[in-house]
């Protein structure tokens, strides 16, 4: 059904056509604002008849199938009726909106916001996937804290946004691992599958978690206590959004929620008591707080709150007709509340206050308003002949046909009449109070009636009352059924919706309610007096408190770990890792495997002691840095002695020429650097640090003496074997960079660019303190570049160029390679800068070093892109054997272009780092000499 | 030979551990390189020690495991680029904070500490 597809989709698209037509007056705006959801409402009703005639449209199209989610939309019965709430009252509250916001407000980030709310709230309600539902959810959720903070100049529109954010939000969360669960359980996402299979959940172990979890999501959404309090403070939207989504959409969302998997989920003990007692606490609650209210929209909230408690108490009791009583219910509700609202939006706007403390005989000043209000207040009290007596009726019905409590059933009856007692009482407050009760007090604005077509959405919402209070079944008897029909995914019911079903039980509930609530509103000054000795305790500012503890309690626990000082971290990360890598060794029964050992000889004693002494020396003279620098590079020194020992000649290359690019960029460092490290660490730091490095030393050890003697089983066979005839390559090691992991390799050559990269961002801008002397306080040699090293330098430069050169060209078949080359080639250029200085080189080599690590990176990876034109996958090399007179038989492959790129990305990189920071001595220094 | 490799493996491990506990950052940056070293011939060991065999064919009857040495030459070259990095990190450290430590800022010893809210009082 490509139609269904549609409706949500306009309506998407409509969220851009208020930020394209804000330029225009508020009035086109509005009316282009609304075309797209008009269409789209347009469409649903085209689908209506053969929905109420039991048709169920389905569409699916594929998303993640392999997580069975799907793109997947239904319109049944449940799903029209919301539809129709949420376009019609959308489109009415657009109108509106319009008269209500002034001119400094951005009417077109209000409408945007307002249509992507109506996009989120139509997915929830059409939406054939769990997941999808979860998604649009959180959505309403997102688009309704956009709304409430609308006003974000405001404090307390930002915090009731917030709070109600973090409510619903979290709730959402709960609602998702529900749903997932949910969804596991029965083996599928797809709404249909999950409704059908009710037996197959109530029967699962997983059942009592799934539904708490469910409930938890709908139950912040509907703002049910004790999540309730959220809603209050939403009052800070502007009141359009009030009427919209806080009486008629969104907060209907949970109710939805409980309905839509009313057939999955509903049918148990534990269902009926958390629901009908959560329904039952909220809807007393509600109409107790509502009672006590001076803010208009106030009291407007805490009924709403009531009003949603009592649909929840509905759903909970757990016979059928109390569903088909919920469902009416949300009707009435969502008519007689959004006009109410929009009536105290008016009052507010044309009065310029909303406590009722001062509100007082505005009948004089807008009789029409008036009457519109009262009207729309007797529907919320119950008067008969308006809506909320008939779903009252079968409120109070449903109550007495109820077993749910045992042999204290009869509780809810009584209690069911007690909130209709507090309904009545402040419905009767909002209407006496506003509209009559003396003369108004301190009103900043003259009363006066609104214009014309603000009072349009009232007046329709307002004649629907009526007519459904007077006409129930010819107006929405089919749209109930079918509502009903598909929320229980079974037969309905027989129910009538006649106003008159003679003198019964309901009936004097409902005298008892109305008398009880005029009595009530009467003695209201006793109320007020005894409600007045609790002390007051707003949820705004328990709830930030509370939020403010946990961030401070979060922010101490970090602090346990994280104070800033690198020591500790390191310290925390080694006792880690001692733990972590000691415990598998405790499961080694003997240390050394059963390879045999190589024996050892004169040479590798001699290499090992040395090794050891310059590693220790390092340590004890660690504070005098140069010693320091000294003895490491004897280390690097036996380490590349190691190399070559081992059989590795391309690693002892590497090794050799890195160690000489180290210590000449550790040298220019330390020239900034202090000379000296102060003595500062307690003994018992010394201690400790010395314990934790001697176990991780012993750990590393024991664990690689265990590897060595143990035999290998290697995977290398494979690229011995295929080296020279797939790489046309004899040195492995080499063919292994270039070829069999050439894509590692180009990632390695990526973050030695990126990593050279950051150095010089590093580096510009470095202010650094220059010392004009060494630490003896003798000044530095005024001979800067002595002739000798200048002389040899210069001829040294052609001779270090063509051995790398070589290096690089026989790099295939022989030790070496683009690696070995480009380090070789770095340090012939680095003696020349420290023979002649920065600015003499300058002059000469006209080298961009950033250039020539892009370039590098490029010829790689374009040598990889290559082998696509050739029909290959990326990085398949090529090679063959030519013929030249002079030079003989010599080979060519793809692999020395991908080396190429390899060796400058190295030149560039090793050069920019180290060419830049002996800049910094140049530059600096030229300075110092002018000042002299 | 495997054991006093692995001595020294050990050895250097442990040093540089040590020399990257302490407080300033030259130390630091001089602990990271033994660390490298020892890094790299631990990984470069897990393909086994082997005397004159160097993965070159047709220069020696058997060879020693190229895999590990392909690996080492990239991650020595990698390692460079990372003791550039720290130490590059730490002269900016030292130019924006003017001073050497890790932290950024000298820790006060105890006594400083309650000299100094002495003194306030």
């Amino acid at each position: 059904m490509n139609t269904l597809l549609c409706i949500p989709l306009l309506v998407l698209l409509g969220t851009l056509v208020p930020l394209c037509s804000t330029r225009y007056s508020r009035t086109a705006c509005a009316f282009l604002t609304a075309a797209l959801p008009a269409i789209a409402l347009f469409l649903m009703l085209q689908l209506a008849p053969a929905v109420l005639d039991g048709q169920r449209f389905q569409t699916s199209l594929a998303w993640v199938p392999s997580l069975g989610l799907n793109l997947a939309f239904r319109l049944d019965g449940l799903t029209l009726l919301f539809s129709i709430l949420i376009l019609g009252i959308g489109l009415l509250v657009i109108l509106y909106a319009r008269y209500y916001l002034s001119n400094n407000d951005n009417i077109g980030k209000f409408f945007c916001y307002l249509i992507l709310f109506m996009f989120a709230m139509l997915g929830v309600v059409m939406s054939d996937n769990l997941i999808q539902i979860w998604v649009f959810w959180e959505l309403t959720s997102i688009s309704s804290f956009l709304l409430i903070s609308f006003w974000s100049s405001k404090s307390e529109a930002r915090k009731g946004a917030r709070m109600a954010l973090t409510i619903t939000g979290a709730g959402g969360l709960f609602l998702l691992a529900g749903l997932l669960m949910l969804g596991n359980v029965v083996g599928s996402f797809d709404l249909q599958t999950v409704l059908d299979s009710g037996d197959l959940i109530r029967a699962h172990s997983a059942y009592p978690v799934i539904t708490v979890l469910i409930l938890v999501g709908a139950f912040t959404k509907s703002a049910q206590f004790p999540f309730h309090f959220w809603l209050p403070n939403a009052m800070a939207a502007p009141t359009p959004v009030s009427s919209y989504l806080h009486s008629a959409t969104m907060v209907k969302a949970g109710i939805f929620l409980m309905a839509r998997f009313y057939p999955s989920l509903a049918g148990t003990d534990l269902w009926f008591l958390i629901v009908s007692m959560t329904g039952l606490a909220t809807f007393l609650l509600g109409g107790y707080l509502a009672l006590f209210q001076h803010d208009l929209k106030g009291l407007l909230a805490n009924s709403t709150i009531s009003h949603l408690g009592l649909i929840t108490l509905l759903l909970g009791m757990g016979s059928d007709l109390a569903l088909v009583a919920a469902i009416f219910h949300i009707i009435n509700h969502a008519t007689f509340k959004a006009s109410l609202f929009m009536a105290a939006g008016i009052i507010d706007h044309e009065s310029g206050s909303r406590d009722m403390r001062q509100l007082n005989g505005l009948w004089k000043y807008m009789p029409y308003t008036a009457t519109l209000a009262m009207v729309a207040s007797s529907a919320m009290a119950g008067v008969p002949l308006l809506n909320g007596f008939l779903s009252k009726e079968m409120f109070f019905n449903e109550t007495l046909h109820q077993d749910s409590l045992g042999s204290l059933s009869w509780m809810v009856p009584v209690m069911a009449t007690l909130g209709g007692v507090l309904s009545v009482a402040y419905s009767t407050r909002f209407v006496h109070d506003v509209f009559f009760n003396g003369e108004p007090i301190n009103l900043p604005k003259t009363p006066h009636e609104p214009p014309r077509y603000m009072r349009v959405p009232v007046e329709i919402l307002v004649a629907l009352c009526l007519l459904v209070g007077i006409f129930p079944g010819w107006i929405v008897g089919d749209l109930l059924y079918s509502a009903s029909f598909s929320a229980l995914n079974a037969p309905v019911p027989e129910y009538s919706l006649a106003i008159w079903h003679g003198f019964n039980i309901p009936l004097l509930m409902s005298v008892i309610a109305l008398l009880g609530g005029l009595f009530v509103y009467y003695n209201r000054q006793h109320l007020f007096k005894f409600q007045a000795q609790f002390p007051s305790n707003d949820p705004k500012i328990l709830f930030e408190r509370a939020i403010q503890q946990l961030v401070a309690k979060a922010a101490w626990f970090i602090g346990l770990f994280e104070n800033g000082s690198l020591q500790r971290y390191m310290y925390f990360l080694f006792m880690f890792t001692i733990i972590v890598s000691a415990y598998p060794l405790l499961d080694l029964d003997t240390t050394a495997g059963r390879r045999p050992e190589i024996p050892l000889d004169a040479l590798s004693i001699t290499g090992a002691v040395l090794l050891s002494i310059a590693s220790l020396a390092t340590v004890i003279w660690h504070r005098r840095r140069m010693v320091a620098l000294l003895t490491v590079s004897v280390v690097g020194l036996i380490v590349t002695l190691a190399f070559v020992r081992f059989s590795a000649p391309d690693l002892a290359l590497t090794q050799l020429s890195v160690e000489v690019v180290t210590m000449i960029l550790l040298m220019l460092a330390l020239f900034f650097l202090p000379q000296k490290t102060p003595k500062e660490s307690s003994p018992r730091r010394v201690v400790r640090d010395l314990g934790i490095s001697a176990m991780i030393g012993g750990i590393v050890g024991t664990v690689i003496y265990a590897l060595m003697t143990r035999p290998l089983d290697t995977i290398s066979d494979f690229f011995t074997e295929n080296s020279k005839t797939g790489g046309g390559g004899t040195n492995v090691v080499n063919v292994i960079l270039v070829d069999f992991r050439g894509f590692d390799t180009l990632g390695e050559i990526t973050v030695l660019g990126i990593a050279a990269l950051g150095i010089f961002k590093l580096i510009a801008r470095m202010r650094l303190y220059m010392p004009s002397s060494n630490e003896q306080g003798r000044p530095w040699s005024s001979d800067r570049h002595p002739l000798m090293l200048a002389v040899v330098s210069q001829s040294l430069l052609p001779l270090a160029l063509l051995v790398s050169a070589y290096i690089f060209l026989r790099g295939h078949n022989m030790p070496g390679g683009g690696f070995i080359a480009g380090l070789i080639t770095s340090v012939a250029v680095i003696q020349l800068y420290v023979a002649h200085g920065v600015d003499w080189i300058k002059d000469r080599l006209k080298l961009d070093y950033q250039i020539m690590i892009g370039s590098g990176i490029g010829i790689a990876a374009l040598t990889g892109l290559g082998s696509w034109f050739f029909g290959r996958p990326f990085l398949t090399s090529w090679f063959d054997y030519f013929y030249l007179p002079v030079i003989g038989k010599f080979e060519l492959a793809s692999a020395m272009l991908f080396d190429l790129g390899v060796y400058l990305t190295v030149v560039g990189a090793t050069m920019l780092i180290l060419a830049n920071l002996g800049q910094l001595t140049t530059s600096e220094r030229a300075v110092f000499e002018e000042e002299e | 030979m495997e054991g006093i490799y692995a001595f020294c493996v050990g050895l250097m491990t442990a040093c540089g551990i040590f020399l990257t506990l302490r407080g300033r950052t030259f130390s630091v940056v001089v602990g990271l390189t033994l660390l490298s070293y020892a890094v790299n011939l631990f990984l470069f060991a897990s393909g086994r020690l082997k005397l004159d065999g160097a993965a070159v064919l047709g220069m020696s009857e058997e060879y020693g495991d190229p895999l590990p040495q392909a690996l080492v030459l990239t991650a020595i070259v990698i390692g460079f680029a990372m003791t550039a990095f720290a130490v590059i990190l730490a002269m900016r450290a030292r130019a924006d904070l003017g001073n050497d430590h890790v932290d950024g800022r000298i820790p006060q010893t105890k006594e400083q500490v309650r000299q100094k809210s002495g003194g306030q009082r």
